[in-house]
């Protein structure tokens, strides 16, 4: 038993099984991150007082870990193109490269993290923080899995590339599509959480 | 992305692929078929469990205060002592009968029971495009409902905030009943996203050759667009229980308003937050759901009625569009649920606009299955009873909805029996009944053998009765203004009188259902060996699940079929048989 389209492309639809299932995974993350960046409109717009970003958290770390995930999605998308140019060795060292500027982006997070709680900064101090902590926090877990994902690709992963090299070829080629859209989540939780 | 096993030799893949171990067989079994028999039995058992629970407060409401006959000596002193019943166990029988029956009971027998084991098989797939996900999916189910479950057992019980949570009451409730609920919530969600993106890869990529979209059938459509609003419609309340969860544990204000008292003391909470937006996501996701909830049923009854009446389904393509519509209509409704919170006219007049016009859908594929039946030579068989009486049970649910769809005559009927009646008419005798159906025409696909008819029948009638004597009277209890959320079953409100004796009649209603129900069980049980056998094609059906022997091979078809026709060629002019397979060639 062979499961049609695994790795080729369907014809009339044009995409492989885990082309379109990355996408409507991703369709469904985005209703996730919209339904919580809704409730963040809501209540910033219904409360009497709300502080601004720049005042609360640091926006140099922030900018810096901008630029640290926006590197991550390059060195993504290098790896599968090394991956097209049937270059296993470097691709794999791209992923490696994702990895480590994922994890720096962590330590920067939990830098900012432990600062926060130094000063007493908790979730329940305020509804601002509430909602810094849970977007943040479910954006790092989202990190974390993103980790796990391309560390396995490029650990005991890469062995399919001597059996099936296009099938490895596609999981990177979703993997990065997943990390893609864990930086543009990035991308929006920057300016709404500390530059506004 | 999981994805079968991909061992380096093809031939080496292929042996372990047909000769699983017995854990891989019975327990993570990778096969559709083998995971939608998983999720069939264990939510007929979650079903079984909720109705329980029902059965044991409709007790409460019938004799308030007496101790609960047979089973009340088996319920903890803490719940009820001496036999009787106290309002906080009370409140979480009810709030976790509607957390089983809806999200451990219905959608996991219509999706993931249904939906896995007829899907691949009716667009001619070897199995589902994902099979590791789907047995993740499974397992994440059955984590949620033993989360679920252990919750009874922990201090302070089970939620018993409603299976609606409302907030700021799911807050500040005391105990871990609540969070347990939270927590099993996000694994069912992980559940139903995994299967909702394997359900519509499966239907777009895995279709076989020539199953063009309008010759797919209309259960296949039903199942695609519900997987559509569990994974659009099912992460914003992902979001909100993320955040109750963060109220709840790291005591923020998501829900939590300024000023909130409770016990003539102020909370010591940083306040801020807003009640009214749990609801607003909270709905986001329950209006679609009453959608999943009965989508997969219209499809169902229509595969049944199309078989038992031996000819094409009536408008079949109105049928697609409108079950399509619904879907993208069901995404701008959720605000009907909120009238009595003030939202104010505005918004008001637009929700109740946009609820009128979702009734349209629903009313065109109601209708069409009833014209279905006009100049049809019925069979009577039991599947096609069940799908008989779905269709005008269901037309009271829909119909009594339409006050309650109108800002103006929903406000006195809010929280009232009415809505209760209103919407177990559209569940129980509705979509039940058509899980029933599809239990009994599809069980001779999965076991080889078919359910005793006699049985079936007995269960029916008393089915079929006993329900409407539950539900029926609720409409008279809630136009006279009783409350759904009464301990004492109204007693203490001297309005009420004259409708307090329903509830005796509701209550043994009930017990009679449960009654009805052994020989189901008894049925369902003795058929897996002693019933008939049964043929591949024991209805004389045309879809392609028909294809293949009862039960189907592992990879179900022995060679992938082509399609050459549409669902529903029943009684073709001029043909030998009634019915003409999709597989079958024109030349043939």
């Amino acid at each position: 038993m062979q499961i049609p389209y695994t790795v080729e492309v369907r014809p009339d639809t044009g995409l492989s099984n885990a082309k379109l299932g990355i996408w409507l995974f991703l369709a469904s993350e985005v209703m996730l991150f919209g339904a919580l960046f809704s409730s963040y409109v809501l209540l910033r717009v219904s409360a009497p007082q709300w502080p601004h970003g720049y005042e609360e958290l640091s926006v140099p770390l922030a900018t810096f870990n901008t630029i640290i995930l926006i590197s991550s999605s390059v060195t993504m998308v290098m790896s599968w193109a090394q991956l097209k140019l049937k270059r296993p060795v470097p691709a794999r060292m791209y992923l490696w490269s994702t990895v480590a500027l994922a994890l720096l982006f962590l330590v920067v997070k939990l830098y900012e993290y432990s600062h926060h709680f130094a000063l007493g900064e908790y979730p329940r101090a305020s509804t601002f923080l509430a909602i810094y902590f849970t977007l943040t926090g479910l954006h790092g877990l989202h990190v974390i899995g993103g980790i796990a994902v391309n560390g396995y690709l490029a650990g005991p992963g890469a062995a399919m590339w001597r059996s099936d090299p296009e099938r490895y070829t596609n999981r990177v080629e979703v993997a990065g599509l997943y990390w893609h859209f864990v930086d543009l989540v990035w991308i929006f939780l920057f300016p709404a959480l500390y530059l506004l | 992305m999981a994805s079968p096993g991909t061992a380096p030799a093809a031939a080496a893949h292929h042996h372990r692929d047909d000769e699983p171990g017995f854990l891989r067989k019975y327990f993570f079994s990778l096969d559709h078929k083998w995971i939608g028999i998983q999720y069939t039995v264990t939510s007929l058992v979650f079903l079984l469990l909720g109705f329980t629970l029902m059965m044991i407060m409709r007790w409460q409401l019938a004799y308030p205060g007496q101790p609960v006959p047979l089973i009340g000596g088996l319920l903890s002193a803490a719940n009820a002592p001496g036999g009787i019943m106290l309002p906080e166990f009370y409140n979480q029988l009810g709030a976790m009968h509607g957390t089983i029956m809806v999200f451990l009971g219905v959608v996991p027998l219509s999706v993931g029971g249904f939906g896995n084991f007829v899907v691949p098989l009716q667009v001619g797939a070897p199995d589902m495009a994902f099979p590791r996900l789907n047995m993740m999916s499974y397992w994440a189910y059955f984590a949620g409902g033993v989360i679920m479950l252990t919750s009874f057992f922990i201090p302070g019980g089970a939620a018993n905030s409603g299976w609606t949570s409302y907030a700021p009451l799911s807050v500040i409730a005391v105990g871990g009943g609540q969070t347990f609920w939270l927590v099993g919530m996000i694994f069912l969600i992980t559940s139903s996203l995994l299967g909702s993106v394997n359900f519509i890869v499966t239907i777009v990529q895995l279709r076989a050759p020539g199953l063009t979209w309008m010759r797919l059938p209309f259960f296949v459509w039903a199942q695609l667009v519900t997987s559509f609003l569990l994974l659009l419609a099912f992460p914003p309340l992902e979001a909100a229980g993320v955040l109750q969860l963060m109220d709840r544990v790291a005591g923020t204000s998501f829900f939590m308003p300024s000023g909130l008292v409770v016990g003539n003391r102020p909370v010591a909470v940083s306040g801020g937050g807003s009640p009214i937006l749990w609801q607003h996501l909270f709905w986001f996701l329950a209006h679609p759901e009453v959608y999943v909830l009965i989508l997969p049923a219209l499809g169902i009854v229509a595969e049944v009625v199309a078989n038992n009446t031996r000819k094409p389904l009536w408008g079949y393509k109105p049928m697609v569009y409108s079950a399509i519509f619904l879907g993208f209509m069901s995404f701008l409704v959720w605000a009907h649920h909120m009238f009595l919170t003030g939202m104010g006219t505005t918004i008001s007049a637009f929700f109740q606009t946009t609820t009128m016009i979702i009734s349209i859908p629903s009313v065109i594929i109601l209708s069409s299955l009833f014209l279905s039946l006009y100049g049809g030579a019925i069979r009577y068989t039991t599947p096609m009873l069940f799908a008989l009486a779905f269709l005008p049970m269901f037309g009271i649910g829909g119909l009594t909805g339409l006050p309650l769809g109108l800002a103006s005559s929903d406000i006195p009927l809010h929280d009232t029996y009415y809505v209760i009646g209103h919407f177990h008419y559209v569940v129980a005798p509705g979509t039940i009944f058509a899980l029933f159906a599809g239990i009994y025409f599809w069980f001779p696909k999965a076991t080889g053998r078919r359910m005793n008819d006699l049985l079936g029948k007995i269960h029916f009638w008393g089915s079929f009765i006993t329900i409407n004597g539950v539900f029926m009277p609720m409409f008279i209890q809630g136009l006279a203004g009783m409350n759904r959320r009464l301990y004492d079953g109204g007693m203490t409100y001297a309005g009420l009188a004259d409708v307090l004796r329903w509830n005796t009649v509701i209550a043994y209603s009930a017990w009679a259902l449960g009654f009805f129900q052994i020989f189901f069980i008894i049925n369902f049980f003795w058929s897996i060996r002693g019933g008939r056998a049964a043929t591949g094609n024991v209805w004389s059906a045309t879809t392609l699940e028909w294809a293949t022997p009862s039960p189907p091979p592992h990879g179900n078809f022995a060679a992938l079929p082509t399609v050459y026709r549409g669902p529903y060629e029943y009684s073709v002019p001029g043909s030998d048989v009634d019915f003409v397979p999709q597989n079958q060639p024109a030349e043939a």
